[in-house]
């Protein structure tokens, strides 16, 4: 059922005008940053009020206007897309208020730019999350590219120049890519519009076609899902500030495309025409490769924030690997590892963002006993990357899981045997930071009193920290993110049982 | 001979005009002088305009003033591309007192017409 | 009054213009604003008539002197036509007004002449785009060189020898589309252009007209700067009279292009083999203009230079979206005809603007420029946005129709060429928004020194934000346009 409701442009909406609000109030600080607080909370509001209808099977759709004779600038709340929004509206609420912290901590300049085009970035990922077709996707797409680029170049000097150019390159390749693939596949169907399922069939065009096709867009939203050997711009990108860090290159920009991937995937293509014409396997390969890959080379860097850069990069290929699989728990899996990888790695971010306000350190090497001085940061850390590792009782073991038994469904179980040393490795390149943290003694004893940080910064951790605790033990817990994923999954395989065992 | 002449005849002035033509062409890129570039230019918009007139001819026809003995339209050349090119004449005189206009203030600020030598200055 | 809307448009800026020099002569303002007058009023007699030729669905035929075409000079305004009239007048109503600080030192001899030739520029365009005559287009196409060639001369020193030069060459291209007005008029025996399409018919793959074809081919390619004939361009445009730059560049290349479009497809129609070649021809030369173009424009330092060779590139992207030769290329070629002059003249707006204040041309030495002059970063911005191709900006939907004739066409090798362009357009204008937004401030000297919010005195800001506006106006509202106007004036080729 479809019903005519503008909540999901409000929700779009809520922060652009946050956005002109802040840019408006330069001058106050706390006016300034409280526009942006008061639209994260109606943002998270409007979205969680359209929760139930979407999980009783209620679509809320609505067009502000036409951009193409034919296709409408549509946005439509399905399982799938609020699963994606209500992940990011509610992650917005913390990373604001440990925003403000960190940035009055470190007397950043240039705050109210970096508020503004903070704002203007969950815009955009609203949009992405649901948007109804591909040209309502690609323009909320390039949007989150321009707005994000400034939070990439947020530091003003030549690394932070020569960063953002290449975010800038990639990004843009990434989107016009994109954009040839959508024209194909406007031409050779005549439609655009998101279809659980998908909607191209193998009568529309030569197989050939709908294999490049397909790799062209699955090669955009890879960009920016940082697969390799598309990575390049993502440990780069880590010289925003730790919040951008966080929510941006953990959660909505690298999220975006691979929620590009799962839309391609599941409601462009469809599993069965995929499994038809075969080239899903190429990306799986990808993907495999890139999660062993990016943990080995994780394991070398001594840099928190690409050490965690480097994780991302190999968590986000489970979630591409879950949709290239193309049974329903795989793709189930995907969804959920989708949430289950933001609050983790938002609460690694966090933390580690801390202990570079706190100590000025981002090396690892140089940590030496902080779990003792800041006991709460190095606790969150802690659970959070047994749960990147996937423990039980985290929020990352129900996703692995269903990922696992994916692979079973779809016949391919060597891919559990990679979902399991990939959990092996993470334990190798996160434990050592705790290791480092509680029980290596400065040799030259140059502690200065740190002590914890602000509650500013030190409550989101906290909160994301019991959120990634909580929906490991109670997954169905509201926001209903179990509910959505297995909905979303089930609308896109609709029968299709993964071709398997 | 006879196909020569018959060429001549029939296609001969149309050829003249052509050499006309890209005689001004040729003297506008090879010139090193922007004032002879100005009269090749003429020189060519002359080609276009001789070409018209060449056009409007046919023969036995008279020139295009009515006469009441002589009410056929056949009889007469064709007026229009003289229309045509007293317009095109006052163009061409437009165009020229605009290039002169200008050549007299690249002289006076560069002191010279010559390419070469207003070039080096200008790079200066 | 009504009927009389069509001649209105050029008959206004024409009297004003012939008026001007003696009205400045009684006071040094009262010329410039009879001429910006007289374009409002062009401005509204476009819109009438646009308005006019939608509502009835069928063109305007008006009959100087009431003569009965093919033997009077007829105006034909059809819906492509009137968009292209109020898109000339529009932006011309814009510069003229942007330019009037540059004036304020000047005398009145100065002022008068600018105005005078502006306002004769305008009439140029304008006439090209509404007569229905080729001999009138002829007059016209002049009219417009000449005032062209006198208002790149006013820019200043190295501009004369730019104006020259251009002039050479314009003239070169104004002669072959003479003879290839002769051509066509020995063939057919008429030089309206309606009646000559009808005449045409039997001579369409005579060799005759296959001259004809080449050199009106070359005429019009000379004029809208097309690769590889697009020498003159660069100088033009970069020594122009910095207020009037915006008008030229935006807008003088565009109508030969727009000439083209009315021969090839109104006229001739693309389904025969001569004219199928050309369009082959202009697809390659495109693609070469594309490439060069935006090459070009990286290696270069003076902002205005950059914008010229930008300006090859997307003349490209009209002759790709031509040579494609279906209904969706044509539309994207139109289309990028309107959003080009926009963004390029927002561009030579803001141009303009920071050499009227700074005296400052290169664009390494834009640093912190956000901070002095918001409103013209901003537009930039857009403009820039816009170029690269980013949606909800002008810029992206031609290049989507484009790209969708071209998948259509089954050309995919334009597809790869334009996602190549955005590329480079990419680069070199974030190489700007970089300078403007990162780089530490440079050490500009104030020659017009303005305080306040706008940076600028308001006569240039207003259009600069118009100018902005425009560019995400024409984005969202581009389904209207394309559906309402550029689809009800789609030529008969795409309608059978």
């Amino acid at each position: 059922m479809t019903i005519m409701d503008c909540r999901p442009f409000l929700a779009v909406g809520v922060s652009f005008l946050a956005a002109v609000l802040i840019s408006f109030s330069r001058r106050y600080p706390n006016v300034r940053e409280s526009w942006s607080v008061i639209a994260s909370f109606i943002k998270f509001g409007l979205i969680i009020s359209m929760v139930p209808g979407v999980l009783a099977g209620v679509t809320y759709e609505w067009t502000l206007f036409q951009i193409t004779d034919t296709i409408g600038f549509t946005l439509r709340a399905d399982s799938a897309g609020i699963l994606f929004a209500c992940l990011a509206a509610l992650l917005w609420i913390p990373i604001n208020f440990y925003s403000i912290g960190y940035m009055r901590c470190n007397n950043e300049h240039e705050q109210t730019g970096y508020f503004a085009a903070f704002a203007i970035c969950m815009s955009s990922v609203m949009g992405i999350a649901m948007a109804s077709n591909l040209l309502t996707f690609f323009f909320f797409y390039e949007l989150l590219t321009i707005a994000s680029y400034p939070l990439v170049l947020h530091k003003r000097n030549e690394e932070a120049l020569l960063a953002s150019r290449k975010y800038l390159i990639y990004t843009l390749i990434s989107g016009q890519l994109f954009l040839a693939g959508l024209v194909a596949v406007y031409c050779i169907s005549g439609t655009m519009d998101f279809k659980a399922g998908g909607f191209l069939t193998t009568d529309m065009a030569p197989t050939w076609q709908l294999q490049l096709i397909f790799l062209i867009m699955i090669l955009a939203g890879s960009v920016k899902a940082a697969v390799m050997p598309l990575h390049g711009w993502l440990p780069a990108a880590m010289i925003a500030p730790t919040p951008v860090s966080a929510l941006l290159h953990a959660v909505a920009v690298v999220k975006t495309g691979v929620f590009a991937v799962l839309r391609i995937i599941g409601f462009v293509f469809g599993p069965k025409l995929l499994a038809d014409i075969g080239t899903a396997d190429i990306l799986a390969w990808f993907a495999a490769g890139s999660i062993i890959i990016s943990s080995l080379i994780a394991i070398q860097q001594d840099n928190l924030k690409r050490r965690l850069a480097f994780s991302t990069i190999g968590q986000l290929s489970y979630i591409v690997l879950g949709a290239a699989l193309l049974s329903p728990l795989s793709i189930k899996g995907a969804y959920l590892h989708l949430v289950a990888h933001a609050v983790m790695k938002i609460t690694l971010f966090m933390c580690a963002g801390v202990i570079i306000v706190r100590t000025h350190r981002s090396n690892i090497s140089e940590m030496y006993g902080i779990g003792k001085k800041m006991p709460i940061t190095m606790c969150c850390f802690t659970i959070a990357s047994l749960g990147i590792a996937g423990m039980p009782f985290l929020v990352g073991f129900i996703s692995k899981w269903n990922l696992a038994l994916g692979a079973l469904q779809s016949g391919k179980p060597l891919y559990v045997a990679v979902l399991i040393a990939s959990a092996m490795l993470a334990l190798t390149y996160l434990m050592p930071v705790c290791q480092m943290a509680y029980f290596k003694r400065d040799p030259q004893e140059q502690f200065r009193t740190y002590g914890e940080i602000s509650y500013r910064m030190l409550l989101p951790i906290c909160f994301t920290t019991i959120l990634a605790l909580v929906l490991g033990v109670m997954p169905e817990i509201s926001p209903n993110f179990y509910a959505m994923a297995s909905q979303a999954a089930d609308s896109i395989c609709q029968g299709w049982t993964g071709g398997g065992w | 001979m006879g196909a020569l002449n018959e060429f001549l005849q029939t296609k001969g002035i149309y050829t003249l005009v052509m050499i006309l033509f890209f005689l001004g062409v040729y003297g506008m890129v090879l010139s090193k002088n922007y004032m002879k570039k100005l009269m090749a230019m003429n020189v060519m918009q002359v080609a276009v305009i001789f070409f018209y007139l060449c056009l409007a001819q046919k023969e036995g026809g008279m020139i295009p003033i009515f006469d009441p003995n002589v009410p056929d339209a056949a009889s007469y050349i064709n007026p229009l591309p003289h229309c045509l090119m007293l317009t095109a004449i006052v163009v061409s005189l437009g165009t020229t007192g605009v290039a002169i206009a200008l050549l007299m203030r690249i002289k006076e600020v560069y002191g010279s017409v010559e390419e070469v030598e207003v070039i080096r200055r200008a790079s200066k | 009054m009504i009927q009389h809307c069509p001649v209105l448009i050029v008959l206004l800026p024409l009297t004003a213009a012939l008026l001007c020099l003696l009205f400045s002569k009684f006071n040094k303002n009262l010329g410039s604003w009879l001429v910006i007058g007289s374009i409002a009023g062009s401005l509204a007699c476009s819109l009438q008539v646009l308005h006019q030729t939608l509502t009835s669905g069928e063109a305007i035929h008006y009959w100087m002197g009431n003569w009965e075409p093919p033997l009077g000079i007829e105006f034909v305004i059809d819906p492509l036509s009137a968009v292209m009239a109020v898109l000339i007048t529009f932006i011309s109503l814009m510069v003229a007004v942007y330019s009037k600080p540059f004036m304020r030192k000047e005398d009145w001899l100065h002022i008068g002449g600018y105005y005078t030739l502006y306002g004769l520029l305008t009439v140029g365009l304008c006439g090209m785009v509404i007569t229905g005559d080729m001999f009138n287009l002829y007059v016209y196409l002049e009219v417009m060189s000449l005032s062209g060639y006198g208002l790149i001369a006013m820019g200043g020193k190295k501009s004369m020898l730019a104006a020259f030069r251009y002039m050479l060459i314009g003239t070169i291209g104004a002669s072959l589309y003479l003879i290839s007005v002769a051509y066509l008029y020995a063939m057919t025996g008429t030089l309206n252009m309606a009646d000559l399409g009808e005449r045409i018919m039997p001579y369409l793959s005579s060799p005759p007209f296959a001259l004809a074809v080449a050199c009106l081919f070359i005429g019009f390619g000379i004029k809208m700067a097309l690769f590889p004939l697009h020498g003159w361009q660069p100088d033009a445009y970069n020594f122009a009279h910095p207020g009037s730059a915006a008008f030229i560049a935006g807008v003088m290349s565009k109508v030969p292009a727009y000439a083209i479009i009315r021969f090839f497809f109104y006229i001739f129609g693309v389904n025969n083999p001569i004219i199928s070649t050309a369009l082959t021809v202009l697809g390659i030369l495109g693609i070469g203009g594309v490439l060069i173009g935006s090459i070009m424009a990286l290696a270069q330092y003076d902002f205005r230079r950059m914008l010229a060779y930008s300006s090859v590139a997307q003349i490209g992207y009209i002759a790709i979206g031509l040579a494609i030769g279906n209904m969706y290329g044509f539309i994207g070629a139109v289309l990028h005809i309107i959003n080009h002059a926009f963004m390029k003249s927002a561009l030579f707006l803001v141009i303009g603007g920071i050499q009227y204040r700074f005296g400052e041309i290169n664009l390494y030495r834009l640093g912190g420029l956000n901070k002095k002059m918001t409103l013209s970063t901003i537009t930039v911005t857009l403009a820039a946005l816009s170029m690269v191709g980013i949606p909800p900006t002008a810029g992206f939907f031609s290049k989507w129709y484009l790209m969708l004739g071209a998948y259509q066409g089954g050309q995919y090798f334009y597809i790869v060429i334009l996602v190549i362009s955005s590329l480079l357009n990419a680069v070199y204008f974030f190489r700007i928004l970089e300078q403007m937004f990162v780089q530490h401030e440079a050490s500009l000297t104030e020659i017009n020194r303005h305080e306040g919010k706008l940076g600028l005195p308001p006569e240039m800001a207003i259009p600069i934000l118009c100018a902005g506006i425009g560019i995400l106006v024409l984005g969202f509202y581009s389904v209207d346009i394309v559906d309402d106007i550029l689809k009800s004036g789609l030529p008969e080729v795409f309608l059978r």
